[in-house]
């Protein structure tokens, strides 16, 4: 690993301290397979000697055996043995090189295949300073250079090298590459409304040659701009997080012992003195840095990318999500956005659905309400949108349980980013950009009202409750809720029965049977179920419900140990068997689409509070049993 | 403000700070693993940092497989208690009734039982759900797609269709009871970040990575140091002093040494730049089965 430093040999303390000043350059490699991409890391590794000779004998003997390039090194196999992973289907989405020269450590993010590559590219882009988007000069500016590039602008990343490869096929002719410039010019400024979004350094080169790859070519006189690498390793990424407004999401609130309390974080933006005004949102509340702590020592002022402990001259409450901003220049806080949204799941994302978010520190639950569009990649093209599916790009608004400090994510990447995670599988499924806090919510206060729901439930001698029937089309649900209401009803108990049917007719005779229009349909029942409970009612709610996020969400909706579980557990054959509605002979046929436990699933409760078994209990006698557990949990008096 | 920049060693540690503080907010019941090595030493050395004036909020756990190099032992106990942190030395006593070792059961065998099998014990045992590893990503071409948060099932098994995309600095932390996560602050290190940081921060290693006159015997190509009684010599076979150290460490029977003169750090850095051959070159371990790495992984390897 011979780098090329003389001092190496010579002077080592020397080299050493030559090194520590180095700095890091995070970049991601956008192209196909076919535009040369591993050819030009694998070159990259090899020139900066990031390779050892058993490394290098391995790739000789390679090259021999199944390289594309004679008796030449094929450096594209130093990169490739992802390939046999895929073979077997294991997911790749961005594999890390590292390579470092003299001036500079470099981390490229390599993302492989032609599938999930708006999910993987994005993941890669997630963390680089820059992009190196690759064209091949036979084939100029192609569909897929347009999608990289939308996401590298997408992900707000400011610094491209537009890297015009394989020249050597093109005689290294200057019109082809001028040519090629100004074509991905003039789209670049469709990306940002008439504006190019990012700085563009074009380079025509040949990874396979090695021209400009490290050193100026001869074979191009007419270019003047700088080789690859030289680019690299000195164009400048870092400054303008230092110039931002000072922001730390606070990770941990360090108490090792009763005299010192800090809070630990890693400066996201600006830069932060002992002495400075501090505002902590989203309390608001204000003190003064009264140290800045770390292992080596106190420190006078430190910046952006640090981890640090800051110590507050005032005793305020600060927990972990907070965020501590520049008093003069904070950021907000909101419970409702506009943001762009990434799916990255093979199941759709669902407005309505409630999904864990995790933006900076802070952890939250989101719902998204419909996509006011989605994006087609590769002609930036607005198109209407019900969902979205896995790699799919919309823009959509978000509504979240409270209150998140965020900075739109143009000017931070911090504050302004989130993922989604799935509550059942705690997968990530999402990934989304804050644009800016929608003002309605913070317009529309809540209405304190003078009688309380304790009140209404006392003038009816009961306590407010939901019961939650699910269960496939003819399982019983509905004959056992009825049944149930009478029995209540003719014990003076003050009831309501929502059914699935009857509300499809008024409130929800606007959706469908899609997955997106059954999360709506709970929805507003939730809602109304809700009102319901809040007059002191007893609600009785016979829905299918088939997804068991949405039950959740609407347990999740009531108040603790209001929200009853009722699964009516009849087998698909016994319903089918029954086929009151007939509804089953028309699915089978094919007439009805997305029936639930034909076409569309049913996800079975786990933890429902009353299951009845319909085939071994009549519905009365059901009936009778859910009345016993209402009796036995004091719902009744 | 242009002087106003991080070196890309500040940023390696900041970084992995923030790494392990976003575990000890989220996880219930974290633990360090600790192997004695310099990757270990460079993961302590950032997690004392990370909890500064406090003390990391978690256990360091090592795995022994009884075979470890004496000085290892030694040196992990004396760390150890100058740190004031809390170790848990956990050995599989089952293998070690078994009489399980290198030399009469194979490399193979061993590093299972021993090392895999004895890790996923201590885990269960005490039932941590998040395990801090000292890998780097440019350690071995399979590790470098491996995320920083790697999640594993409930017994254990790296499943490589179900890891989690890593976006920013955002980790999700979220799993389900009695799965577990393996957490790598160190992803984005080499090994010559690893060594620099070293110096830098004058961090205290195990004398065997500086060369001594130590003795050892040559088997398959390899100098293998004669640790303690235990090995085995065969016929002909006599140890011999020479100057050796060691690029990697682990059980004494499995880690070649090489021949070198490097006795200080600068030594040591200098000789591994002018080197010709990679890292885990040393490890016995990896020349057993090729493309081994990845089947090791899946059954519970680190």
């Amino acid at each position: 690993m011979a780098h090329q430093s003389d001092l190496i040999a010579s002077d080592i303390e020397a080299y050493l301290k030559s090194h520590e000043e180095k700095s890091l350059l995070r970049f991601i490699t956008c192209g196909s397979v076919d535009d040369g991409k591993s050819t030009l890391i694998g070159r990259m590794l090899y020139e900066s000697k990031m390779i050892f000779e058993d490394q290098l004998a391995a790739l000789e003997s390679d090259s021999k055996k199944m390289g594309t390039q004679g008796e030449a090194l094929d450096f594209a196999l130093l990169v490739d043995g992802l390939a046999s992973e895929r073979e077997q289907g294991i997911t790749i989405d961005v594999a890390y090189r590292f390579f470092s020269t003299d001036k500079r450590k470099f981390i490229v993010a390599d993302t492989p295949g032609h599938e999930q590559y708006t999910r993987n590219m994005a993941t890669g882009a997630s963390t680089a300073d820059l992009a190196v988007i690759l064209i091949d000069a036979r084939k100029g500016v192609l569909t897929q250079t347009r999608r990289h590039s939308f996401i590298v602008s997408l992900l707000g990343i400011r610094n491209v090298v537009l890297a015009v490869n394989k020249m050597d096929m093109m005689h290294y002719e200057k019109a082809v590459f001028d040519e090629i410039v100004e074509d991905y010019r003039a789209f670049a400024a469709q990306l940002g409304n008439g504006e190019v979004p990012f700085e563009i350094v074009p380079i025509p080169m040949s990874a396979l040659k090695g021209d400009n790859v490290v050193e100026h070519s001869a074979k191009m006189p007419w270019y003047d701009g700088p080789a690859l690498l030289p680019h690299l390793e000195t164009v400048s990424v870092q400054a303008t997080e230092i110039e931002k407004p000072f922001r730390l999401p606070v990770q941990w609130v360090n108490r090792p012992n009763l005299d010192f309390r800090g809070f630990a974080g890693q400066i996201s933006t600006g830069v932060i003195r002992k002495g400075d005004r501090v505002k902590v949102l989203p309390s608001a509340v204000e003190s003064t840095v009264k140290s800045i702590v770390t292992y080596d020592g106190e420190l006078e002022e430190a910046i952006a990318g640090q981890s640090v402990t800051l110590c507050l001259a005032d005793e305020i409450d600060i927990s972990r999500g907070d965020v501590l901003c520049e008093a003069g220049s904070p950021a907000e806080a909101a419970n409702q956005f506009e943001a762009t949204v990434l799916w990255m799941s093979e199941d759709p994302m669902l407005p309505g659905r409630t999904y864990v978010m995790k933006s900076g520190t802070q952890t939250a639950r989101a719902t998204i309400t419909a996509p006011k569009y989605k994006v087609n990649v590769n002609t930036l093209e607005h198109l209407a949108a019900k969902k979205l599916d896995l790699n799919e790009i919309g823009e959509c608004n978000i509504a979240i349980d409270k209150k998140l400090v965020f900075d739109p994510y143009l000017e931070n990447r911090d504050t302004g980013s989130f993922i989604l995670i799935d509550r059942l599988t705690n997968a990530t499924v999402g990934m989304g950009l804050l644009r800016y806090a929608l003002r309605r919510a913070s317009n529309i206060h809540w209405q304190a009202t003078e009688i309380s729901k304790p009140a209404r439930a006392a003038m009816k001698a009961q306590k407010p409750a939901v019961l939650w029937f699910t269960g496939l089309s003819g399982s019983g649900k509905s004959t056992i809720a009825n049944i149930l209401e009478k029995k209540l009803s003719a014990m003076g108990k003050h009831t309501y029965l929502l059914d699935g049917d009857n509300v499809r007719h008024g409130l929800n005779k606007d959706l469908g049977f899609t997955d997106t229009d059954r999360v709506e349909n709970i929805r507003r029942v939730t809602e109304v179920a809700k009102l319901m409970t809040d007059a002191g009612l007893i609600t009785l709610v016979s829905f299918i419900s088939p997804f068991r996020s949405e039950r959740q969400m609407a347990r999740m909706a009531m108040e603790e140990g209001e929200f009853l579980e009722i699964f009516v557990d009849t087998p698909l054959a016994v319903a089918e068997e029954r086929d009151v509605k007939g509804l089953y002979k028309k699915a089978r046929a094919g007439e009805i689409k997305n029936f639930t436990g034909i076409d569309s699933p049913y996800e079975t409760p786990q933890n429902a509070e009353i299951i009845v078994n319909t085939v071994e209990r009549s519905a009365e006698a059901a009936a009778d049993h859910i009345l016993e557990v209402l009796e036995a949990r004091g719902f009744l008096s | 403000m242009s002087d106003r920049r991080l070196t890309h060693l500040q940023k390696l540690e900041a970084e992995s700070i923030h790494i392990m503080r976003e575990v000890a907010a989220e996880a219930e019941n974290p633990v360090m693993l600790y192997s004695i090595g310099k990757d270990s030493a460079v993961m302590l050395h950032l997690a004392m940092k990370a909890f500064h004036p406090g003390k990391p909020p978690f256990p360091l756990l090592h795995v022994d497989t009884t075979w470890k190099f004496k000085e290892m032992i030694r040196f992990r106990d004396e760390i150890v208690a100058h740190l004031g942190l809390k170790l848990i030395v956990h050995i599989n006593e089952e293998g070690v009734r078994q009489g399980i070792g290198p030399f009469s059961h194979g490399s193979a065998l061993h590093t299972d039982v021993m090392k895999t099998e004895a890790l996923k014990q201590a885990l269960n045992l005490y039932k941590f759900d998040v395990a801090f590893g000292g890998a780097r990503r440019d350690e071995e071409k399979s590790r470098a797609k491996e995320r920083i948060f790697s999640f594993r099932t409930t017994d254990h098994r790296w499943d490589p269709k179900n890891q989690r995309p890593e976006l920013w600095k955002l980790y999700n932390t979220r799993k389900a009871p009695g799965e577990s996560i393996r957490v790598f602050p160190l992803s984005n290190w080499t090994e010559l970040d690893i060594w620099q940081y070293i110096h830098l921060e004058k961090i205290p290693l195990v004398p065997l990575y500086y060369a001594a006159e130590r003795p050892v015997v040559k088997r398959d190509g390899t100098l293998i140091m004669v640790d303690d009684e235990r090995m085995p010599l065969k016929d002909g076979e006599m140890p011999e002093m020479k100057m050796v150290r060691f690029r990697t460490l682990g059980c004494y029977p499995l880690t070649g040494a090489v021949e070198s003169e490097a006795a200080t750090l600068p030594d040591i850095i200098q000789e591994m730049l002018l080197t010709t051959t990679s890292e885990r070159q040393g490890r016995v371990i990896d020349h057993d089965q090729a493309a081994s790495m990845e089947k090791k992984k899946q059954e519970g390897y680190f």
